[in-house]
């Protein structure tokens, strides 16, 4: 068994960790420096930053085509209905515009994804399934003939009945059923068994780029598109099957991404099919650019969920037994529903141990647009729900949320519900302990407790009991723990079988050739920074080939936070063939002194190294046993907040996030991972909703969508912790997705210490507050009240002789011991 | 239709468009500085702040017929050229060494409100800074590098 190695031992005398840089001026970082804290030299400056920061970089919107035209979407209103016709006003001139329908759609009307489930356009006589859906496409030559056009088409349609909860659908996309141990031998050695019922509801990825697609027609019948997207070989595989296209006939450029989050993993295929037969319908280039009304309006959000909970545990806060239920909303179509809902049902039980566990996972199929791909990808929710779960277990004990955290957190050797033995690059420990100590939780808290318990009573405002006259808000503390699955789940990778390549080219250049796309995250940055590295030679001498599918190899979709972890291992270990290579025929000379003259001499040379299953890593997509991910990264997160106890108002005010990475590829890009990855992750807590009514987002302007601004943002202080994974040459798991997992449980548990509080449904919202501190009457649409705690004791449990001691301030009410009829 | 007179980044230059043409399509279509951005539309992101007479606006809420005989600067005109290629001033510098840009799209905006906020004398203060650019979303960074950086142009220690 390898030994993991920790490159930042956690220490409790140390003093809390500097994570800014130290140096007097910043801005001059010694290449060869380390940084403090840092286990690297300085690193380079992002590749494309001076482009972007001059203006100069183009995104899809700013590349001109000349003689383009522009496209419309034409969609349903309906949430359920059948397509009956389209009407076209006879008073517009409509040789000037050009009209799609699912009948010019040369190949399968079907949008190439997990599933066949979707159509490009819904053909006449078909099913409507969501209030977005596409039903025609429209393109004019100007701005001014299409709007007049977008006025003339009605559709025609006969309403059906519509479904909404996903737990009433009887369209099951996908479900899991994850078994350890003996479930009802735990429940009976638990001394105490805790239920709770957890929701989260739609969020918008918001990246501030709207999607964009341009498609150019080609002079063989094909199509080249260009456009803002994640993952160039899903929208070729989806341009051929639709338009029935060779693989040199379609081709898809990225431009410059303004952001992605999951949100340009897979919408953007259906946005380049739509540009894609306008071009081909008119012979022009057609500009198929959102508005933000429409981006919101349509594209995919991350999957609503409703997570149940039961768990053991011994009254020393072990746990014994978990029984977790989660129903997930996929919207309309099945999308990536399948792979969000896995990697949510691995994830369900928290990073903890626990011997007897049950995971039922199931998401359905309701009349709202297609949920699907978000930053997180199906863990944010179920760690939420695991997250303030253990929590109320804590309180339920009487113990410390670190303590119950510490019991039970994953250790080296210890099994996960799958049945996957975590051999090494476990480091729940140290970012809990690193995070915990940065924070100066226990001191903090301590201090919040005593307040709490000061005022509580006290309160001299009817109806709140906290509130006195001196005092309007309440500060407290919170803490988090999660895991995350480094890379693909299950198998998907070693099916995937992505190819990378380097190249040393006849000028003597070397050139990194993948399709992993730049979307902030600093691909283009990091991937020229590992190949220098192997080679030995200046990170200037790589340059990075743009992801056009006609020039670079399928490197697989830029997802799962596999880019820095896969890709870049692939690289690696193609730069070092590359190097054995030209030694070789160099004498054993060093690669740096010699590959110009190899180029000159031998012309270029190419390795394309292709993905091998890591060893030791196997997973039976039958059985949903074994290694579901090849490693895990860690994350930990430290929150305080005020709550205003008169209008229920959260402010973040502080973060500490300790996030494992595996190892540091380059601190200020993983750094600013975990800064914006945070961020999302309060806004998902704190203010970002999407409401419904009859399956329509109503607020779907930028207006009513708030994300946070400058001035909702707090300070976020980064603990970056190395525990490499052996299995990649760099050990790098990956860091986009960690802190988004972690956050938002540990705003719930701050304001849980400062009101005394648990909100059991995301975004803890004003309203939602006011209503668990009794101020106001439940708001419309809240979980109802199912939450229990069954001491099932014959004795009462040593410390803190009440069990419950939240039990008149929690929201949902707590019973206990249980009653004889019950059901157990 | 209407003809318009103003100065963009110290240049002079003269549109004919309709006076209600937003600024922002004067710039990106009629102009060719797609530097400024849109991402929405309506005066919640900031993605398109242009500096008119030195003050930040969301050049997409601005009609043409407004900036008649204004200085306007974009991004564009921060960065100054030298015989090897664009140098870029010091908030550009701080933005690329501190990592205040990520995916890119807010950035041009962000630094034109940045601009503003340092020339009008704003100093390295966090809250003060905040302040400046709480018009202007970014969905990538969290902030914090963005006002390190901006702190960091200000004279700040970073
Ligand atoms: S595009 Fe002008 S504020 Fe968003
Ligand atoms: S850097 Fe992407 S929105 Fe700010």
């Amino acid at each position: 068994m390898p030994r993991m190695t920790i490159r930042t031992p956690p220490g409790r005398t140390l003093t809390p960790v500097a994570p800014r840089r130290t140096e007097t001026d910043p801005l001059v970082l010694q290449p060869g420096t380390i940084a403090p804290g840092r286990a690297r030299p300085a690193a380079p400056l992002r590749r494309e930053g001076p482009a972007k920061l001059t203006g100069e970089a183009k995104y899809a919107d700013d590349l001109v085509f000349p003689g383009a035209w522009y496209g419309a979407t034409i969609r349903s209103t309906d949430a359920h209905a059948r397509f009956d016709g389209i009407d076209l006003d006879p008073a517009l001139d409509w040789s000037a515009i050009a009209v799609v329908t699912a009948a010019d759609i040369p190949g399968e009307n079907i949008v190439s994804l997990v599933s066949d489930d979707q159509p490009v356009l819904v053909p006449v006589g078909g099913e409507i399934q969501h209030q977005a859906e596409p039903l025609v496409l429209l393109a004019a030559a100007d701005r001014e003939t299409l709007r007049h056009a977008r006025r003339g088409v009605t559709i025609r349609s006969t309403p059906l009945s519509p479904v909404f909860d996903p737990r009433l659908s009887d369209h099951v996309f996908a479900h899991f059923d994850i078994a350890s141990g003996d479930l009802e031998r735990g429940f009976a050695e638990a001394d105490l068994v805790i239920e709770g019922e957890y929701r989260v509801g739609h969020q918008e990825q918001l990246y501030i780029e709207n999607n964009a697609m341009i498609a150019v027609p080609r002079e063989d019948g094909g199509v080249a598109v260009h456009g803002s997207l994640q993952c160039p070989y899903y929208i070729h595989k989806a341009l051929k099957r639709a338009l029935r296209l060779t693989d040199e006939q379609a081709r898809v450029v990225q431009a410059e991404t303004g952001g992605g989050f999951g949100g340009k993993e897979e919408y953007p295929s259906i946005i380049a099919l739509h540009a894609a037969l306008l071009a081909r319908k008119t012979g022009k280039p057609v500009r198929m650019i959102y508005d933000r009304h429409e981006d919101l309006s349509a594209t995919t959000k991350r999957h609503p969920a409703i997570v149940s909970h039961r768990t053991g545990v011994k009254a020393d806060g072990t746990l014994v037994a978990q029984e977790i239920d989660v129903v997930m909303d996929g919207g309309a179509y099945c999308t990536l529903t399948p792979v969000v809902l896995s990697r949510g049902a691995i994830h369900a039980g928290g990073p903890y141990r626990c011997p007897n566990v049950r995971i039922r996972a199931r998401a359905t199929r309701t009349n709202t647009p297609p949920n699907g791909a978000f930053r997180g990808f199906g863990a944010p929710q179920v760690e939420f729900a695991a997250e303030v779960q253990i929590g109320r277990i804590a309180d339920a004990l009487g113990m410390s949320p670190l303590d119950i955290r510490r019991r039970n957190l994953y250790r080296v050797g210890d099994e996960t519900p799958t049945g996957q033995v975590l051999r090494e690059s476990v480091a729940a420990e140290e970012v809990l302990e690193r995070a915990a100590e940065a924070a100066e939780f226990e001191g903090v808290r301590t201090r919040t407790e005593r307040a709490r318990a000061r005022r509580a009573g006290s309160g001299s405002v009817p109806g709140s009991p906290l509130r006195t006259g001196a005092d309007r808000t309440a500060s407290g503390i919170g803490l988090a723990l999660a895991w995350h699955g480094a890379g693909f789940t299950g198998s998907g990778e070693v099916k995937l079988a992505s190819v990378a390549s380097v190249e040393l080219g006849a000028d003597g250049r070397i050139r990194v050739l993948t399709a992993s796309t730049e979307m902030g995250q600093g691909t283009k940055t990091i991937f020229p920074q590992l190949v220098a590295a192997e080679l030995g030679v200046a990170v200037d001498d790589v340059d990075i080939a743009p992801q056009d599918t006609a020039l670079v190899p399928d490197s697989g979709p830029t997802v799962a936070s596999r880019t820095a972890m896969v890709v870049g291992g692939l690289l690696i270990k193609a730069a070092r063939r590359l190097r054995e290579v030209v030694e070789e025929r160099n004498g054993g000379r060093p690669f740096a002194d010699v590959h110009r003259a190899d180029a000159a001499a031998h012309g270029p040379t190419r390795i394309d190294q292709q993905f091998e299953p890591y060893p030791h890593v196997h997973f039976d997509d039958e059985t949903y046993r074994g290694d579901a991910y090849p490693a895990f990264g860690w994350a930990a997160c430290v929150v305080s907040v005020s709550v205003d106890l008169d209008s229920g108002e959260v402010t973040v005010r502080d973060v500490v996030a300790a996030d494992d990475v595996g190892r540091v590829i380059h601190p200020v890009l993983a750094e600013g991972q975990v800064e914006g990855g945070t961020l999302q992750a309060i806004g998902y807590a704190t203010i970002e909703e999407i409401k419904l009514r009859d399956g329509r987002y109503l607020n779907d302007r930028l207006a009513t969508y708030i994300i946070p601004t400058s001035l909702d943002a707090p300070r976020i202080t980064t603990l970056l912790v190395e525990a490499p994974f052996s299995g990649a040459p760099h050990g790098a798991k990956g860091v986009g997705e960690l802190p988004m997992d972690v956050g938002a449980p540990a705003v719930v548990a701050a304001i849980r210490d400062a009101t005394g509080v648990w909100i059991h449904e995301l975004p803890a919202s004003p309203e939602r507050i006011l209503a668990a501190l009794g101020v106001t009457a439940e708001p419309p649409g809240q979980a109802p009240a199912a939450d229990t705690v069954r001491a099932a004791l014959d004795e009462p449990i040593e410390a803190g002789t009440d069990p419950r001691p939240d039990a008149p301030t929690d929201p949902q009410p707590m019973r206990g011991p249980r009653d004889p009829g019950e059901p157990s | 239709m209407g003809e318009w007179r103003f100065a963009v980044n110290g240049e002079a230059v003269e549109v004919e468009a309709p006076g209600m043409r937003r600024l922002l399509d004067i710039l990106r279509e009629d102009l060719g500085l797609t530097g400024t951005k849109e991402g929405c539309g309506e005066g919640e992101c900031g993605a398109c702040t242009v500096l008119v007479d030195g003050a930040p606006v969301d050049s997409c809420l601005v009609p043409v017929c407004q900036v008649e005989g204004a200085r306007i600067a974009t991004v564009e005109g921060l960065a100054t050229t030298s015989s090897e290629g664009p140098v870029l001033d010091r908030l550009q510098e701080a933005f690329l060494e501190m990592g205040g840009a990520q995916c890119g799209i807010c950035t041009p905006g962000m630094l034109m409100a940045a601009r503003s906020y340092l020339d009008s004398g704003g100093g390295p203060d966090e809250v003060a800074i905040r302040e400046a650019i709480a018009g202007n979303l970014c969905r990538c960074t969290g902030y914090t590098k963005i006002v390190e950086a901006i702190a960091v142009a200000a004279g700040g220690p970073g």
